[in-house]
């Protein structure tokens, strides 16, 4: 008995809509995010992760609007991540009630700002998020812009110093696996979750729930995060939660 | 009666939230502030507190609230939340020193390194999600059963989880205080604003809790 593994339902949000797409394309609308999120909450998810995943300049507003009115209507913790690029941005996000911001890009491009930030605002609300793929046998490198640009950075060693710098949690996505429902790459996820010392949350490929307990127990991850499975009705938080407590992991019912 | 609740701004996280599970556990009035004389017209006090305990206890001594939560004690029903409890103690080591309020006994130190699981893995830090609390008789958990789970985010703890001021326990690694009280003085680690419906509950029951242990 103790610390649940955690189930995070994620919303791809584009301009104020849940939409998912299929490897970066395709896509489809699921939603309105605050309406999405209160049904969440209500169905026993442990947190929300809201990804503004077009997060061009004119797009903010309505970012910090709709994460306040998820704020006030769902009282579990919501991450908000996409185009974090400076500590305005995060301050205005935690403003606007998010509770940790995930940084992708800008960290790559400057890690001295995952510094900077967890300095200002405590490592506990700084996630980073990693977007690795598979480049030879137990090597996964860290690439940017929805997964087109190679940066040649080991995700191991990434995360390891992402940690030393500061971030409180990583997000690790598979790019290989991204919309494709495989389940998670399970060799990332155990090679980064047994290589630092903060919770580790994977990440892409979800299909059924067979692939939440795998991420876990294979993976060696502290949460777990899907999309499409749960957007589409193809299963609730709650069967996910029994598919988990029934493979013997602690989660909370 | 609609309850006043001031929730004390002294340049600290989320106060929004902590704001909007207030209103939404029950019958009240909230005002986020910093000015001392809008606190002291409240008849209930939420002290919150995100990120390091040094920030915050500068934060709060900045503003001069670090007199005022003292003088508010015994005067109106207090609550810590987070690092806003962790601050009601005598001292943490979190950035290299941190003199606190020393409104109870005790002090805030690190979780250890390498700490294990039962099952050999390794429990990460922040200790980060939703654990369970044993709860001590206190008025202020009417209606929540035991080994409710509550959400948390920390790496610094209170450890002494046998003081006489420990009424809810944690366990991460080893037992920790969930909760510390004593007379006007509810205080937990967790959110109860990130808790779900457990976490209104507990606000609810601050909404009528008569500060009495």
């Amino acid at each position: 008995m103790g610390l649940a593994k955690r189930i995070i339902p994620c919303l791809d949000v584009d301009q104020g809509r849940v939409v998912k797409g299929v490897q970066f394309g395709d896509i489809r609308d699921a939603g309105d995010p605050v309406e999405v999120s209160r049904r969440y909450n209500k169905d026993g998810a442990d947190e929300i992760t809201f990804l503004d995943i077009t997060a061009s300049h004119e797009n903010r507003a309505t970012t910090y609007e709709t994460v306040s009115r998820m704020a006030s209507e769902v009282f579990i913790p919501l991450t908000v991540g996409g185009g974090v690029r400076n500590t305005d941005n995060i301050r205005d996000l935690l403003l606007s009630g998010a509770d940790k911001v995930s940084i992708n890009t800008a960290a790559v491009f400057e890690p001295e700002f995952v510094k900077r930030a967890a300095d200002k605002f405590g490592s506990q609300c700084i996630v980073v998020a990693i977007d690795a793929k598979q480049v030879e046998l137990n090597r996964w490198e860290i690439f940017t812009h929805g997964g087109r640009k190679s940066t040649g950075l080991d995700a191991v060693e990434w995360a390891i110093q992402m940690v030393e710098f500061g971030a409180g949690e990583i997000l690790l996505t598979s790019m290989d696996r991204d919309g494709t429902r495989d389940g998670f790459d399970l060799g990332v996820t155990r090679a980064v979750a047994d290589a630092v010392t903060v919770p580790v949350i994977a990440s892409g490929g979800v299909g059924n729930l067979d692939h939440l307990v795998a991420g876990i127990i294979e993976g060696h991850a502290q949460a777990v995060l899907a999309a499409s499975i749960f957007h589409f009705g193809r299963y609730t938080i709650a069967e996910a939660k029994a598919c988990m407590h029934t493979a013997g992991i602690e989660v909370r019912l | 009666m609609t309850q006043q609740i001031a929730v004390i701004d002294y340049g600290s996280g989320n106060l929004h939230s902590v704001a909007k599970a207030l209103e939404r556990a029950g019958n009240c009035k909230v005002q986020v502030s910093g000015d001392p004389d809008a606190i002291r017209q409240a008849n209930r006090v939420i002290l919150p507190g995100v990120g390091a305990m040094g920030d915050c206890m500068a934060g709060l001594k900045h503003r001069g609230l670090d007199e005022l939560v003292l003088d508010l004690i015994g005067r109106v029903p207090l609550m810590g939340v987070c690092v806003g409890m962790q601050i009601l103690t005598e001292f943490g080591e979190e950035s290299s020193g941190v003199k606190a309020l020393g409104v109870f006994s005790g002090q805030i130190t690190a979780f250890p390194k390498c700490m294990v699981a039962v099952d050999d893995s390794a429990l990460k830090v922040p200790h980060m999600g939703w654990n369970q609390v044993q709860k001590n008789a206190h008025p202020m958990w009417s209606g929540i059963a035991d080994a409710t789970r509550f959400y948390f985010v920390h790496s610094y703890r209170y450890a002494d989880s046998e003081a006489d001021c420990v009424v809810g326990v944690c366990n991460y690694g080893a037992p920790f205080a969930a909760a510390l009280a004593r007379e006007g003085v509810f205080a937990v680690q967790f959110h109860p604003e990130k808790s779900h419906q457990a976490g209104l509950e507990l606000y609810a029951n601050f909404l009528t809790w008569d500060g009495t242990c």
